[in-house]
């Protein structure tokens, strides 16, 4: 039994007469540890499947749970950073790195330390006293990653989380957290629909499709450490995951003879 | 700079407006006063310190009457906007209730609470009451639905969810109402205060207009009308902090 079981899992919407299938039959397993990325266009159920995972949504049929235990709502324990941040505009930075501490009752001066080693991780410990809109977004979505880190997780649930940033930002955050989060030694689920991304994060990338929702192929990434966007194997791997949502030109040309 | 001059601009005419029309009227000065006439009797008000006991006590009465207002409008609209099932029963009585004037309860308020302080301060508490209490109900409803998924991650529970996360998050949107709330309010303080109240800036609106004074009437209007907009500019420096503070666009009510 794997840490994260996703067993033929469905997931219909209904709206009047309309039945909107977001997912169909998933099975996915995942290992304590392993960074996964849901990658697809938009459509593919990848964000319906982590809400599903992290507890904010349901399924309509099939089963899921993590380490053995069905997941039933949103738990501390599985933190979720979101594309918009989800910052809370009128508490400091600092403040709100400490917002998850005080669920956990944590005392204020512990608090300040925890939120000061993970702002430091981040590095924005010289904007502890800043307020988000202060922020760029790339720095609002450090103080975001700090807050969830904060509260020491098992799972980080990541939905775009760098989609709206700019590109070289959003590189250096990938590096980021990809050390961050091997070295903290988190399981990792995030949703991309940045191929490029997926290759530089992921030890296994999920690759799903729409119309209805489904699981099309999971590549592992056999890419170690550091990631060069520009090696020869990066580029192999990059290759194969074109191959699978059938974007080679070689691919299109067979399909036509 | 500019501003300046559109103050004075306006200030002059105004002027010229009010002393042509004491002079061509050919009415008795004691019916309507010149400018002149008014700034002595302002002079006169400012000598006897009535003016400024006046003030003191329709901002007293404006302030208890439009905080316990308002701090009572939004603990309601908090409750009421997250728990839409009760306020579906409310919603319609509330609709009926906003648009009647406070002023058409006085006979039943008169009845209640008896004639002095209290007409003015129920008065007071019925203009501020609804556009704080709507604003309120209709922000939780609108509320982004990240920061309740925040709060559900990270395991806080109620009251806190309201008072920690949807309170703060929608507090731009009540603030809007707290100054429709405050200008409504400030323009029912005069009508209530013409009710049995022994002080304050209505009651020297009709101790003047009985003792036939009408430059102290002009007097009282006019320092409503300056002390209305200074409490309206305060309101929206402090709108424009919040908005500031919050990360949204500056706006223009």
């Amino acid at each position: 039994m794997s840490y994260i079981e996703i067993h033929d899992v469905s997931r219909t919407y209904r709206q009047k007469d309309q039945v909107f299938q977001a997912l169909s039959h998933v099975d996915l397993q995942i290992e304590q540890g392993e960074f996964i990325c849901l990658l697809g266009p938009s459509g593919c159920g990848k964000s319906t499947l982590l809400n599903i995972l992290a507890g904010f949504d349901r399924v309509t049929e099939g089963t899921v749970s993590i380490g053995g235990k069905p997941i039933t709502a949103p738990t501390i324990r599985n933190v979720t950073i979101f594309q918009n941040y989800g910052l809370l505009p009128w508490r400091t930075v600092e403040k709100n790195v400490e917002l998850g501490l005080e669920s956990l009752h944590i005392p204020a001066d512990k608090r300040h330390e925890i939120a000061e080693h993970y702002l430091k991780l981040v590095g924005l410990q010289d904007f502890r006293h800043h307020h988000p809109a202060e922020l760029s977004g790339g720095m609002q979505q450090r103080v975001a990653i700090a807050r969830a880190l904060a509260v020491d997780p098992d799972i980080l649930f990541m939905d775009e989380p760098f989609a709206a940033l700019d590109a070289l930002t959003r590189m250096n955050l990938q590096d980021e957290i990809s050390s961050i989060c091997r070295q903290q030694h988190k399981t990792i689920i995030f949703v991309t629909h940045d191929i490029d991304e997926s290759v530089v994060l992921a030890d296994r990338i999920v690759i799903m499709t729409p119309n209805p929702g489904h699981i099309k192929a999971i590549l592992p990434v056999d890419l170690h450490g550091q990631r060069d966007r520009t090696s020869p194997d990066f580029l192999h791997v990059r290759d194969r995951v074109f191959q699978s949502f059938s974007l080679k030109p070689e691919d299109k040309t067979e399909y036509y003879i | 700079m500019k501003n300046l001059i559109h103050i004075s601009g306006a200030f002059i005419i105004v002027l010229v407006i009010w002393q042509l029309t004491a002079l061509t009227g050919g009415w008795n000065e004691a019916l309507f006063p010149t400018p002149l006439h008014t700034m002595l009797g302002f002079g006169e008000l400012l000598r006897d310190g009535v003016l400024a006991a006046d003030i003191t006590a329709s901002l007293g009465r404006f302030l208890i009457g439009y905080l316990a207002s308002v701090l009572l409008a939004m603990v309601l609209g908090l409750i009421l906007g997250w728990y839409k099932g009760i306020w579906a029963f409310l919603n319609p009585i509330a609709q009926v209730l906003r648009p009647i004037s406070p002023m058409a309860w006085l006979p039943f308020i008169v009845l209640f609470f008896g004639i002095g302080e209290m007409p003015a301060l129920v008065i007071i508490f019925i203009a501020a009451f609804f556009p704080v209490l709507l604003a309120t109900v209709s922000a939780v409803g609108d509320i982004d639905p990240v920061y309740l998924k925040v709060a559900r991650n990270f395991g806080i529970r109620q009251p806190h969810i309201l008072t920690k996360i949807v309170f703060p998050a929608i507090f731009p949107r009540i603030a809007t109402g707290l100054h429709l709330a405050l200008g409504t309010a400030w323009v029912f303080l005069v009508a209530g205060e013409m009710v049995g109240a022994q002080s304050g800036l209505g009651f020297l609106i009709i101790d003047a207009r009985n003792n036939l004074r009408a430059d102290l009437l002009i007097a009282a209007i006019l320092t409503i009308g300056v002390l209305g907009l200074l409490l309206d500019n305060m309101v929206r420096l402090i709108e424009q902090r919040i908005y500031r503070l919050w990360g949204m666009h500056k706006r223009r009510i």
